[in-house]
């Protein structure tokens, strides 16, 4: 995973100091730098890249160790969980559509409202989505990742044993949320540490959710440098190059000042753990988390179901709740495109997944057999392309395919996927497999069973569950994949996603409902499948469940 | 000499495939025979996707020549593409076939010598288009040299709901006063979005009172000054533009389900029929008109060009061809398909064809030609980049 990042880095960073013999222009120079310290926007546009990772990132994990911490192991979670889990295969970009038009002055709450409650009879004229401080944005990022980051959480705490630890705080007195966060949280995070880095680095740099929800005047640096990187005047690709690294370096910035508040939060919530208050908000904590697990659940439920009615949707305006008459037209000029479009979507996910668990299971099975896991150093490398903004590394990385005549076609992007799904793959798997118990492998070999039939008899089926989250996840992250389609495929090889994108510049909301609805699905039935799976297989054994 | 024969003997092939003869139709023809044209083209209007989509299909028919087109989100990205392949050392057989290309991305890439060419007069329907009256041998001022084929006519017209804003404005004087009457209605794609940069362009040109400084290049000297009286209309307008001028819709199309809305009242369009085409999709309620300035609005064509590295340039004339053929362009006139202006000159057409283009009815928000009055011509592009990049600093980035 090293090679696509360092090759497309190397390719980022001649530019930024000035080289780039095929414009006739050659460097060092610091140019590059200047021209985008002269920018005006340029405050603003790196504040918001921070500002929405970091509030985004901690909006989210709140979210979700409150949603844990008040009713894991229950009913209503499990109900949640149900909820939540098919809407991280929701692509970022559709669940953006859809809470742009539930939350914009003339969205679907607004109309619900209008004209009897508001007194509406046009949309008044407010800045909400594309705000300029990135709220709109930030409550785009954080509907997408509450439901990754639960989904984490919930394969990590299949191994962390929460019932057991849990009972002994409740039997020494302490509330069901005071518990768990201070006996079972710390051990949770620990796990899920690498996905929260993710979802900062992603938060970050996100490009597709921040050209539909995030201010314009400026955009944040991520699609500033996508603006750059493609403007017909080829010196600004210097500068884009330039910001390229500004962007990189904000990032790893960001990440050090997260890792230093893990201490700081470390330290005091020691002094919390060990002064042994039992809690006393415990009620309202638990409602409060509830209502905020569902609002995120209800938000992206209610903008599938807005793409849903603009699918069908004949002349529509506000402040009408329903369009003036519903039509198959839409779906007649767009379906069949569309569901083509499907089929090369799943085919490039597909052998993209495959080629991904083949690796990481290959690799885990190696780490468990040598009894020598992967170093932090190994981790951090193998999580490179998603801690480096693509926008830093894959204009490089599309120079390097050129070079070697790979420039085309689907291979080159099903590899450029793999770049990016593996690591998703590992993330999701790595804990829970090196969590696994390994006295049921001491178990099986006193049994006789040879090292290979332990892995596929014992600790394959055992992790069933994680293996088939894994596979979703990689589907949903190649689903979702914008940039390294279409700059590896050099624009030949459309998935819904590039298809969406495409559309969305135009803004005509009956197309991007058909499209986003059949992304959402590509990425859905994975899902669905992992959930239902293991519940059907192990109906018959309990604690396989968890 | 046998040495010599044996280079030419090698050589000619390779030179055959790579730079088809314009001039010689029947060899482009038989050449493009089987191939692939992959045509990059804006890919956000569902109508012109679909008008794409057709033309693929009579191609195949006529010429054998599949065609398929790449939706692009920015043409730029196209340009970049070609760029980045140069840098490698792609000079054959490039990713991209064909380009919808206009002003200053076509500008970049002839300078850089990006392009396949000069082919488009030796275009057999050459003949019938109208090369005299209409702008096709310049793009914004930059001479075409045959470097790329016209396909469509674009002109400003700008789009109200006649619901909720019944009169017509006849200057951009009169648009700011009804603006600073009614804040919150009108705004504009934001630059540098080719109709963004075409509503600064079209305001400067009715601000001046001698617009004609605009047709060579701006320089230092003249700049500030000829740009000024722009700025300070700016300056008046921005804070009465929807959401204050803080925001702005991301493209042409984009401003559609705000006018349905209510949000917007006015809005702008480069291509007279695009209204009437979208209240026939449900995009826009039947109450919108257009209307142009009492002194005309800025016009152009929209073209397309071949990379210098492609490798079925023969399809892709083929294909540039076919686009400026009667039956395509009758067929992109039609409102209910595009409502995108003709490039042809109908006094050249044979009478069948003309019957074509007399038997459209042009929809009920597309003005007649005589109505959308005198076109104006486009700025050098020179002028557009500077105040794109001036229009970011003082509204798009640094407020």
């Amino acid at each position: 995973m090293l090679g696509p990042v360092i090759a497309g880095l190397w390719g980022t960073v001649l530019p930024a100091f000035g080289q780039l013999p095929s414009a006739g222009l050659h460097g060092p120079s610091l140019d590059p730098f200047r021209d985008l310290f002269g920018w005006s926007g340029l405050f603003d546009a790196a504040r918001l890249s921070v500002a929405t990772g970091l509030i985004a990132t901690a909006l989210s994990l709140g979210i979700v160790a409150l949603i844990s911490a008040s009713w894991a192991g229950t009913d209503a979670f499990r109900a949640l969980e149900r909820l939540l889990s098919p809407l991280l295969s929701v692509p970022h970009a559709a669940a953006a559509f859809g809470l742009a038009f539930l939350i914009a002055p003339s969205g679907w709450i607004a109309r619900l409202l209008s004209p009897v409650l508001t007194g509406w009879e046009r949309p008044p004229d407010i800045l909400i989505v594309q705000d300029p401080l990135g709220l709109a944005m930030i409550a785009g990022l954080v509907v997408k990742e509450v439901p990754f980051l639960l989904l984490m959480t919930i394969a990590a705490m299949g191994q962390a044993q929460p019932r057991r630890s849990l009972l002994v705080a409740q039997s020494l007195g302490y509330g069901r949320v005071t518990g768990w966060l201070k006996t079972v949280f710390p051990r949770v995070y620990n796990q899920i540490r690498l996905p929260v880095y993710v979802v900062i680095a992603y938060s970050m740099s996100v490009v597709d959710v921040a050209v539909i929800l995030g201010p314009t005047t400026p955009p944040t640096l991520s699609v500033q440098i996508v603006k750059w990187m493609s403007d017909p005047d080829l010196s600004m690709r210097l500068t884009g190059a330039a910001a390229a690294l500004l962007q990189l370096a904000l990032v790893i910035g960001t990440l050090c000042f997260w890792w230093l508040g893990e201490r700081l939060i470390a330290r005091v919530g020691n002094y919390w753990i060990m002064s042994g208050r039992r809690g006393q908000l415990d009620a309202p904590v638990r409602v409060f988390s509830l209502l905020l697990g569902s609002i995120s659940a209800l938000a992206v439920f209610f903008g599938l179901a807005s793409l849903l009615v603009w699918s069908f949707a004949a002349f529509w305006s506000f402040p009408n709740v329903l369009p003036d008459g519903f039509t198959m037209r839409t779906w007649t000029r767009h379906g069949p495109d569309a569901f083509t479009t499907l089929g090369e979507t799943f085919l490039i996910a597909g052998i993209a997944v495959l080629l991904a668990l083949a690796l990481v299971l290959g690799c885990l099975e190696a780490e468990h057999r040598r009894g020598r896991p992967l170093s932090r150093r190994g981790l951090w490398m193998l999580y490179l392309p998603l801690l480096v903004p693509q926008t830093a590394f894959l204009p490089g990385l599309q120079t390097l395919l050129l070079s070697i005549g790979a420039d085309v076609g689907r291979i080159p992007v099903i590899l450029a996927h793999l770049v990016f799904v593996l690591p998703y793959v590992f993330l999701s798997l790595g804990d829970p497999w090196r969590s696994w118990d390994t006295r049921n492998a001491i178990v099986a070999g006193a049994l006789g069973a040879r090292p290979w039939a332990i892995f596929w008899r014992v600790r394959a089926p055992m992790l069933l569950r994680p293996i088939l989250i894994a596979t979703a996840v990689g589907v949903a992250v190649s689903v979702g994949q914008y940039l390294p389609t279409l700059l590896i495929g050099g624009g030949r090889v459309s998935t819904l996603t590039t298809e969406a994108v495409a559309l969305a510049s135009g803004g005509d909301r009956r197309a991007i409902g058909v499209y986003g609805l059949v992304q959402t699905l590509a990425a859905l039935v994975p899902f669905t499948l992992a959930l239902i799976i293991p519940a059907i297989l192990w109906r018959n054994r309990r604690s396989l469940h968890e | 000499m046998k040495y010599l024969a044996m280079v030419a003997a090698l050589a000619a092939p390779t030179f055959a495939f790579a730079n088809p003869d314009p001039a010689d139709w029947d060899a482009v023809t038989s050449e493009a025979n089987g191939q692939t044209v992959y045509w990059n083209a804006w890919g956000g209007s569902t109508t012109t996707n679909d008008f794409i989509s057709w033309v693929g299909d009579r191609v195949m028919e006529d010429y054998g020549v599949t065609l398929e087109h790449v939706k692009l989100t920015d043409t730029a990205d196209a340009v970049t593409r070609v760029l980045s392949e140069k840098q490698a050392g792609e000079n054959d057989d490039g990713a991209i076939d064909m380009i919808w290309i206009n002003g200053s991305n076509f500008a970049a890439m002839k300078d850089a010598e990006l392009l396949f060419g000069p082919f488009a007069e030796q275009l057999p329907n050459w003949d019938v288009v109208d090369s005299e009256g209409k702008t096709v041998q310049t793009d914004f001022t930059v001479p075409v040299e045959g470097y790329e084929s016209p396909w469509a006519m674009a002109q400003v017209v700008f789009v109200h709901n006649t619901a909720t804003m019944p009169d017509t404005l006849g200057s951009m004087d009169a648009l700011l006063e009804w603006a600073q009457a009614n804040p919150g209605r009108f705004s504009y794609p934001q630059p540098p979005d080719f109709l963004g940069t075409t509503f600064l362009k079209q305001a400067l040109v009715d601000i001046l009172d001698d617009p004609s400084v605009l047709q060579v290049a701006a320089t230092d000297e003249n700049y500030d000054e000829v740009t000024a009286p722009l700025w300070a209309y700016l300056d008046a307008l921005s804070p009465q533009l929807w959401r204050e001028g803080r925001a702005y819709p991301a493209t042409g199309t984009a401003m559609f389900p705000l006018i349905a809305d209510g949000e917007l009242d006015l809005s702008i369009s480069f291509s007279p029929g695009a209204a009437s085409t979208a209240i026939a999709n449900f995009e826009l309620p039947d109450t919108v008109r257009t209307f142009v300035l009492d002194d005309g609005t800025i016009g152009n064509a929209s073209f397309v060009a071949i990379p210098y590295n492609s490798g079925s340039a023969a399809g892709a004339m083929v294909v540039a061809n076919f686009l400026m053929s009667p039956e395509a362009q009758a067929r992109a006139q039609d409102p209910n398909v595009l409502g995108y202006g003709t490039v042809l000159n109908m006094a050249a057409l044979t009478a069948d064809d003309r019957a074509l283009f007399d038997a459209l009815e042009l929809g009920i928000a597309t003005l007649s030609p005589a109505e959308l009055g005198s076109v104006q011509a486009e700025p050098h592009p020179s002028w557009m980049t500077r105040i794109a990049d001036d229009w970011a600093d003082r509204y798009g980035a640094g407020q």
